[in-house]
């Protein structure tokens, strides 16, 4: 089906711009494309608009919590907002996120395939996510308000409340499909498309954490999906699923939720961990350290990350066995998380490391992702979760995790490729003034949440006794940090895209396939379809080159 | 924060332990990562060595840390057992939560707002909730449990010392969570008693309003919450809305006793219809109390 593209424009070996093909075209042909690279940032775009939503309600949030008491916003419009920061950032931007943008984008490129199997499929998806999006924010105007439950929609509050939870949860079970979509496509891909040459172990361990990551779209969204479309027909119907008054059970909507949407966090990190895997070879200048130890350990968290959603319900009365199995089995998956890390940092060991804005983000995304990874310990522990379950610690952890992990991953990436996608680079400069707010804001936004919850202040609070003062200060100085940074950032990344220094095919001197081609390349990525003769960060030829242009 | 219960040194342990293990992980990674970046930067080593895997090393980090974390695990579950192993000759205290405030009941009938306890002897607590699902947080005791529509969850602690305790709702319940707080008040064994032995009788009106909740969203100082005022409302002429038509009414017993079994009939404009039926949850003869005291606001 790829090469149906083929037959339509001449088979490979079109030059030019993907930018530019069709010349000309405008909007539609950019609304009718097929092309997975054109796809990939229509995604960005949208993505962003609703990360820069998100940002702003998470502004708020923090805004509202500078004091004690009500500042800015009431307790009613405060629980509107998390909601909707958590809705926003979990289904539109990190879920899908570096799958639909990178994913789309430089999966076919590093395969050195032309398209993704199904590009159709491909356009399709981001219409049916549009139309999640979309309903999402129909939700915002109609019926009782936007919904007022947090993102996990916990019955029987969610049953009950006057707010317009049942379109925002439609919203979510639309998303899903085009979750299932992208993954169906991307599984297919992989196993169809790669180079002749690329054995499954020839792959970049982007293209594995991918195909992981794909595996749990394709298996655990349709989990949610039916657990959202039950507190629909609950909320419509009557029928007495998990409302206690209606005989149904609140603690099953919270194992459906939390099979899902425990194996979703690894949906959100391990594209980050694939990211991180191509960009730290890249800048060393070296082959990675334990590349089959990361491809498989991929694989492990994928598996293991179904059998750990319990340790979200160590408080809500499970009975005490399967309390401590999931404690246990929780502990398993911080194993191939630690092995993935050490053998990252090994990866600098010896190497001849330029460090660079995407090795920057690389770096701080080890360091606030090992801080994830770490403080998660105590939530997988029975007698300390007890204390931290539902506290501002849980909200500092999870923030490291999917926004130090997931977004900040998906940053590293986006400078990573950035000159492959447009062909221009953005101010180095600039992006590492943003990388430095960034941190600072980012650190200072969320390591007080972690005291502040060993301290005993649950989260969702509008309001606080003053003893929690002086933390939620700082966190809110924090913040704003954090914006300025994030602001910086995506100026660079646009002005770098529309008037940035042009940039050559291969700037930093990588070894995968899509540094073969030209930048931007052309619509069908590769004037001669690519062979593969060796792993994917053998670095013998660059090394070369660079001797023969040193003189040596 | 100093613990207070007799499990909290146990739990302290293991934070001790996980955390302090974490913080010299995460320092040691740091360290080696920012000493690597230096070391091997391009100016000082032009020529990178490709190092592919090294088995030992590899066996070894990842036996060391399956190690640690099942030492973790230990640690977590040996504080958790304590928790969950309820002395059989414990008080009990019924705990019932509801939208957005607690009621404590003791075995001979007694109903308080705030828990008053014997400091050093065990209290079991059984968790309710009469609407959505709350959770109840006492940090200083390490100390949490869901309370779950519809069932009845088990927790139990004996405080060690005498004091004042904060007491949070920490499952998100809606409009008002973040002040649905209450305290843990540990008094000396002998206090408790006394407290407990003193028959307060039927609880007249104005504490009826406060043990059943009314007063989380209804204030008395005429103040705006998220429902009509108390003061004044008895005589005052209202708009309210029935079945879509608003119509005025004028609030008297017949309004308010309907109010209280059917909130959401006859709805005051302007107000969300959030409150539970009370049929059930109160007697006639706490209705007939209550009425007498709003006639007074």
């Amino acid at each position: 089906m790829a090469h149906s593209n083929a037959a339509a424009t001449g088979a490979y070996g079109t030059t030019g711009s993907y930018l530019n093909t069709p010349a000309g075209g405008g909007l539609k042909s950019w609304l009718t494309t097929v092309d997975h690279k054109k796809i990939g940032l229509m995604y960005a775009s949208a993505m962003f608009t609703f990360f820069l939503v998100g940002m702003s309600l998470g502004f708020l949030i923090r805004l509202e919590l500078l004091e004690p008491g009500t500042q800015f916003v009431s307790a009613r419009a405060y629980n509107s907002i998390f909601t909707l920061h958590g809705v926003i950032m979990i289904f539109l931007f990190i879920v899908p996120g570096i799958p639909a943008i990178l994913g789309n984008f430089i999966l076919p490129l590093q395969l050195g395939a032309d398209d993704v199997a199904m590009p159709r499929l491909n356009l399709a998806s981001w219409y049916v996510y549009m139309t999640g999006a979309v309903m999402a924010l129909a939700s915002l105007v109609t019926g009782g308000g936007f919904a007022d439950t947090g993102w996990t929609f916990y019955a029987p509050y969610s049953l009950n409340t006057n707010t317009n939870v049942s379109l925002a949860v439609l919203a979510a079970f639309v998303l899903g499909f085009s979750s299932i979509m992208t993954g169906m496509n991307f599984i297919t891909t992989i196993h169809r498309l790669r180079a002749p040459g690329m054995g499954f172990f020839r792959m970049p361990l982007f293209c594995w954490a991918l195909y992981a990551t794909s595996w749990i779209q394709v298996i655990a969204t349709p989990v949610i999906g039916i657990t959202l479309l039950l507190v629909v027909m609950e909320r419509t119907l009557g029928i007495g699923f998990f409302d206690p008054a209606r005989g149904g059970d609140p603690i099953l909507y919270q194992h459906l939720f939390w099979i899902y949407s425990h194996p979703v966090v690894y949906v959100m990190v391990l594209p980050a961990m694939g990211i991180i895997s191509e960009i730290l070879p890249a800048f060393s200048r070296r082959t990675i350290f334990g590349y089959k130890a990361i491809a498989i350990s991929s694989m492990a968290i994928a598996v293991v990350g179904y059998l750990v959603w319990g340790h979200h319900m160590f408080t809500a009365g499970m009975s005490d066995t399967a309390r401590w199995v999931f404690s246990l089995l929780t502990f398993f998956v911080a194993i191939p998380t630690g092995v993935k890390v050490f053998n990252w940092i090994a990866t600098l060991y010896r190497g001849s490391i330029e460090i660079r804005v995407p090795l920057l983000y690389a770096v701080g995304w080890i360091f606030l992702f090992s801080i994830g990874g770490l403080t998660g310990l105590a939530n997988g522990a029975l007698s300390t979760d007890i204390h931290l379950h539902d506290t501002a610690y849980i909200v500092g952890h999870f923030h490291y995790t999917m926004f130090g992990g997931a977004a900040i991953g998906m940053f590293a990436g986006l400078h990573y490729w950035w000159p492959k996608i447009w062909g221009r680079m953005y101010n180095e400069k600039v992006a590492t003034t943003a990388w430095v707010l960034i941190m600072v804001g980012f650190n200072l936004t969320y390591f007080p949440m972690l005291i502040l919850g060993i301290k005993g202040m649950p989260r969702r609070y509008q309001d606080y006794l003053p003893q929690f003062h002086d933390l939620n200060f700082l966190s809110t100085i924090g913040s704003w940090i954090l914006v300025a940074g994030l602001l910086t950032m995506i100026i660079n990344l646009i002005r770098g895209a529309r008037s940035g220094s042009p940039a050559p095919d291969n700037p930093w001197g990588s070894t995968t396939l899509e540094w073969q081609t030209t930048s931007p390349p052309p619509l069908l990525n590769f004037a001669t379809p690519p062979e593969v003769t060796t792993g994917p960060y053998d670095f013998t030829e660059i090394l070369r080159q660079n001797n023969v242009e040193a003189g040596k | 924060m100093n613990g207070a219960s007799s499990y909290s040194g146990l739990v302290d342990k293991a934070f001790i332990f996980i955390l302090g293990t974490s913080v010299l992980l995460l320092i040691g990674l740091t360290a080696v990562m920012i000493y690597f970046l230096v070391r091997y930067r391009r100016s000082k080593n032009p020529n990178p060595a490709q190092i592919a895997d090294n088995v030992t090393l590899e066996t070894l980090w990842t036996v060391l840390p399956t190690i640690l974390v099942l030492v973790m695990f230990y640690y977590g579950w040996a504080g958790f057992k304590v928790m969950r192993d309820i002395p059989e000759d414990a008080m009990q205290v019924t705990v019932k939560a509801q939208m957005w405030s607690w009621v404590f009941e003791y075995e001979n009938g007694k109903q308080s707002t705030e828990l008053i306890v014997p400091t050093g002897r065990p209290v079991s607590l059984n968790l309710t909730s009469s609407d959505v699902i709350h959770s109840f947080f006492v940090p200083a005791f390490r100390l949490k449990e869901d309370c779950v529509p519809g069932r009845t969850n088990h927790a139990w602690f004996e405080a060690t010392r005498d004091g004042e305790f904060n007491l949070f709702c920490a499952e998100y319940c809606g409009e008002r969570h973040s002040a649905m707080l209450s305290l843990v008040k540990s008094i000396p064994a002998r206090e408790f008693d006394e407290w407990l032995g003193v028959d307060t009788g039927p609880p007249e009106g104005t504490r009826l309003l406060t043990l059943k909740g009314c007063v989380a969203c209804h204030t008395i100082d005429g103040s705006k919450l998220i429902a009509p005022t108390f003061k004044g409302m008895f005589g005052s002429t209202e708009t309210v809305v029935t079945d879509g038509v608003s119509r005025q009414i004028t609030v008297d017993e017949e309004y308010i006793r309907k109010s209280i079994l059917d909130p959401n009939a006859d709805l005051v404009e302007g107000y969300q219809a959030l409150m539970p039926p009370q049929r059930d949850l109160l007697t006639d003869e706490e209705i007939d109390a209550i009425i007498e005291v709003l006639k007074e606001l």
